[in-house]
């Protein structure tokens, strides 16, 4: 059997959403040469395209764009670099050769591809959890999409989904969902949220349901889906303490589609089929300061890492990838120390990254279990303590602590109090 | 009177019949079917396990104990000539006590008594070797090393394409409203696309099958649906059995299997609910359903994945006749009409014995066609790029780069796949999604659906938005997105 043609590249980019563009201009500016970006789709920046409404990059360029506009900066930034850009590539396989080697079959258009590359930055972002996932049941007809797949056929593909709708999820997508769907006459019935309190942030729940008067339903869930070649409606309840449905309470409410926006997954098959160790509280791949993953010299970011809630921690994230890919090119890796896991303590549900020595400042990714007002973020080792006015787990916390902090504490747990 | 056979359904029974019939020359044969596509009735949804045939009564049961072995074999070669995948990997009905035990050796008396090979009785030990996954509580085993797994809707599919390509007529979304009988023969169908005279009427109408023959003044018989409902995780999730895992079967059913479908994903199901006669769609699924199928599965092995690792539940309604047993017969009064009937399980391993067995029938009642000169036994499947190796794909996707366009990302399903499908009969994302599983990977189409409809709507000639799922009634939208351009295509 013949091999593939194989092309030797110093960082393989692997994504082109907001994550994988920022990664791969970062290195191109830094100085990083042969850089290889390979994605999906037809066009890059991900899911961004598809986002026609306000809300991004306002912390990083002081404007509020849409993703659209968004996109296409980050687009030009790296139209203006010398990166090599693979649309429509399709990643089959990724695999760890050697600490200097590893490589990714790449099947596109114009053939198939072996990149044995230095480095890896794999940004391949998240998909939808569905509605199976949800533990709805019931039938299985036209009309049940994702929220991320509403917004693309809205937007992307001019098909109108629906005209009365039932959200089930009330994260930052379901709510902005919610709203384009009725800027576009579907009436949206219910927003159903499981939790007692809303998934999204706070503004998007006043800017998509209150200013449209669309009702939010907390504790309550979608049990199952009715009809035969199109929804006809769904079956929603309220929920105990124990987030149970309680029977007495089950509704049915009349609609002809059911947006399922219950959360995301990181995409970390690739990852994981190379060997790489994953995080079972993010669902992401366990790395250190330098966001490399237990693969020497792959490092991730964005929503294949940890699903985030601005864009701009994604591209932070993409650029520090981008920086580090850099330090182990030049340097050959990095060197040995003594890692400290990160223990997540009380109040928080995991902690990126999870592995620290202190060779540089590092910023904490965290995300709170519930909500709560008032609180402290303590690290007992570091004696240190942050005041909290309040915290959400839709909103994640960040956290900067000082190399020379890291070097000195024999241990780190983190927790909410 | 036409020399023609109308066949009413075309799912795997049907399709079986249509392509023994479309041997002979000089017979034109006709499948009408309700739905948009081929397979979507009782044939869709279920095991895919083509049982070895220890399982039925060969006294109660005649039919379903002879067919069932005969059909086994028979698959053997049906499966090369259609190329279907088929994994030959056997089944174990596990034990757990000593009534269990006493319930295998009842099963190796009538597998023996039906002509069932190579069925042996395995100790606690020697399972776990094969199985290492089985539960310890497992004391024995009816090892059947010829039972084997497909996918059915993939082999329901290869039947219609090897019926085309010998001159059978499938006639999709076509419902049956009558069967016109006059002078104690059969005349013909009426149908939702208007009248098809026939002298042959073939009963394959699986959950509707009571109807059909009632239409045509037969009514000794009621078919009643049986839910079974079924869990699939993620293709990742494991560990898998290398073999079909069954319980020791109850009276009412084979129970929960655990086993790994040939696209590789471990499968759990089915529980069995009767329901009303009346609910012939109803294919739903339920909490408790659900739950039941994870409680029994769970007996079979030491561990399932975590339910996180579940990516579709789905449920399928097998027919079940009154008297238990297959109604395959050729009936004097109304002349001309056939029927096979009653399909439950082990039906899609009966299916080619039943369409010979039909065959046969026919001609003891004056069916008396010769075999045309010219048949083809053999159906070629489509390229799965995935299956190819590297230098295949070089060769492949220069020449037609649509080969290397990955649609689907969880399966890894080409446009050129897409557009393969669709040419050969796929009108909707569902008659996609049965021929290259573009879509039945584990973000279950989230990604790919609208690219898949977008090559749909771009091969049909049709706006995006009308695009279905699955047949009329179920259009991927109700129209365009509100556009300045009134009148203006924006699906483009």
């Amino acid at each position: 059997m013949r091999t593939l043609p194989t092309r030797r590249v110093d960082l393989l980019v692997v994504g082109g959403g907001p994550a994988g563009l920022a990664a791969a201009a970062r290195a191109s500016e830094l100085g990083v040469r042969r850089v290889v970006l390979v994605d999906e789709r037809r066009w890059l920046g991900g899911i961004l395209p598809q986002c026609i409404h306000p809300g991004f990059g306002f912390h990083r360029y002081g404007r509020d764009m849409t993703g659209c506009e968004l996109a296409e900066k980050l687009i030009d930034r790296v139209s203006s670099l010398d990166v090599d850009v693979y649309t429509e590539a399709h990643t089959v396989r990724m695999g760890y050769e050697s600490y200097l080697s590893k490589t990714a079959e790449v099947l596109t258009p114009r053939g198939a591809f072996r990149f044995r590359a230095k480095t890896v930055v794999y940004a391949a972002g998240a998909r939808e959890r569905t509605c199976f996932e949800a533990g709805i049941v019931g039938s299985r007809p036209a009309g049940v999409y994702t929220a991320g797949e509403v917004q693309e056929m809205m937007d992307v593909w001019g098909i109108l989904p629906g005209r009365e709708a039932v959200v089930a999820g009330s994260g930052d997508v379901g709510l902005i969902v919610a709203r384009r769907l009725t800027l576009e006459g579907v009436k949206v019935k219910a927003v159903v949220e499981l939790m007692p309190y809303p998934g999204g942030l706070l503004r998007n729940v006043v800017q998509c349901l209150e200013d449209y008067q669309i009702p939010l339903l907390l504790s309550h869930v979608v049990l199952a889906v009715e009809g035969s070649k199109r929804v006809e409606s769904v079956l929603v309840a309220e929920v105990d303490e124990n987030l149970r449905a309680r029977e007495e309470t089950v509704k049915r409410i009349p609609c002809d589609l059911l947006v399922i926006a219950v959360g995301l997954i990181p995409r970390v098959e690739l990852l994981a089929g190379a060997g790489a160790m994953i995080d079972p509280k993010t669902g992401g791949p366990v790395v250190n300061e330098f966001l490399e993953t237990s693969l020497p010299g792959v490092f991730a970011a964005g929503n294949a890492l940890v699903i985030n809630d601005l864009v701009e921690h994604a591209m932070e994230q993409g650029e520090l990838a981008a920086e580090s890919a850099y330090r182990f090119i030049e340097d050959g890796g990095f060197r040995s120390a003594s890692w400290k896991r990160v223990r997540v303590g009380d109040g928080l549900r995991f902690v990126v990254p999870q592995l620290l020595a202190g060779f540089r400042d590092v910023k904490l990714y965290l995300r709170a279990s519930s909500p709560s007002e008032n609180t402290r973020l303590l690290i007992p080792e570091l004696e240190k303590s942050v005041r909290l006015r309040s915290v959400r787990p839709a909103e994640m916390i960040t956290l900067t602590l000082k190399a020379e902090d890291v070097l000195k504490a024999e241990r780190l747990t983190i927790k909410l109090v | 009177m036409l020399d023609r056979v109308v066949v009413v359904g075309a799912g795997v029974v049907g399709l079986s019949i249509a392509r023994v019939l479309s041997a002979l020359e000089g017979l034109e044969v006709v499948v009408v079917e309700k739905e948009a596509d081929v397979g979507w009735g009782a044939s869709k949804a279920n095991t895919g396990i083509i049982h070895s045939g220890y399982d039925d009564d060969p006294v109660k049961y005649p039919n379903r104990a002879r067919l069932a072995v005969k059909g086994n074999r028979l698959w053997t070669t049906w499966a090369e000539q259609l190329s279907i995948p088929v994994d030959w990997c056997g089944s174990l009905v596990l034990a757990r006590s000593l009534e269990d035990r006493r319930v295998l050796r009842k099963l190796l008396a009538r597998g023996i008594r039906n002509g069932v090979p190579a069925l042996r009785i395995l100790d606690g030990e020697e399972v776990r070797a094969l199985e290492p996954m089985v539960s310890e509580d497992v004391v024995e085993a009816l090892w059947s090393p010829t039972a084997g797994v497909l996918s059915p809707y993939e082999a329901t599919v290869a039947l219609a394409e090897n019926c085309v390509e010998n001159g059978v007529k499938i006639l999709t979304e076509t419902l049956v409203k009558g069967v016109r009988v006059k002078g104690g023969s059969v005349e013909g169908v009426e149908t939702s696309r208007g009248f098809i005279g026939a002298r042959w009427v073939v009963n394959a109408a699986g959950l509707y099958a009571d109807e059909i023959a009632r239409m045509a003044g037969v009514s000794d018989y009621t078919i009643t649906p049986r839910r079974g409902e079924y869990l699939v995780f993620d293709k990742d999730a494991g560990p898998k059995p290398s073999r079909i895992l069954f319980p020791s079967p109850t009276p009412v059913s084979k129970g929960v299997v655990v086993e790994t479908t040939v696209a590789g994903n471990l499968m759990i199901g089915p529980n069995a609910v009767d329901l009303p006669r009346d609910a012939k769609e109803e294919t739903y699924t339920t909490k408790e359903g659900l739950a039941y199928v994870w409680r029994e599965a769970s007996k079979l092995v030491k561990k399932l994945p975590g339910k996180r690792e579940v990516i579709r539940v789905f449920s399928g309604l097998r027919p079940q006749p009154s008297g238990g047993d297959f109604i395959v017969r050729v009936l004097e009064e109304p002349e001309g009409f056939v029927e096979a009937a009653g399909m439950r399980s082990p039906g899609l391993a009966a299916a080619p014995a039943v369409a010979l067995e039909i065959l046969r029938l026919m001609r003891l009642n004056g069916l008396d066609h010769g075999f045309k000169k010219r048949w083809k036994a053999e159906r070629r499947a489509g390229l799965r790029i995935m299956g190819l190796g590297w230098d295949m794909l070089e060769k492949t996707v220069p020449r037609n780069p649509s080969y290397g366009r990955v649609v689907c990302w969880c399966e890894g399903v080409t446009e050129g796949e897409v557009v393969d499908a669709i040419r050969r009969g796929a009108k909707t994302i569902d008659g996609v999604k049965f021929r290259t599983r573009a879509g039945m990977g584990r973000c279950q189409g989230a990604f790919c659906r609208l690219r898949i409809a977008a090559i749909l709507a771009r091969e049909l000639g049709k706006p995006i938005w009308s695009i279905t799922v699955k047949g009329t009634g179920s259009e991927l939208g109700v129209g365009d997105v509100k556009s300045l351009l009134e009148g203006e295509d924006v699906a483009d």
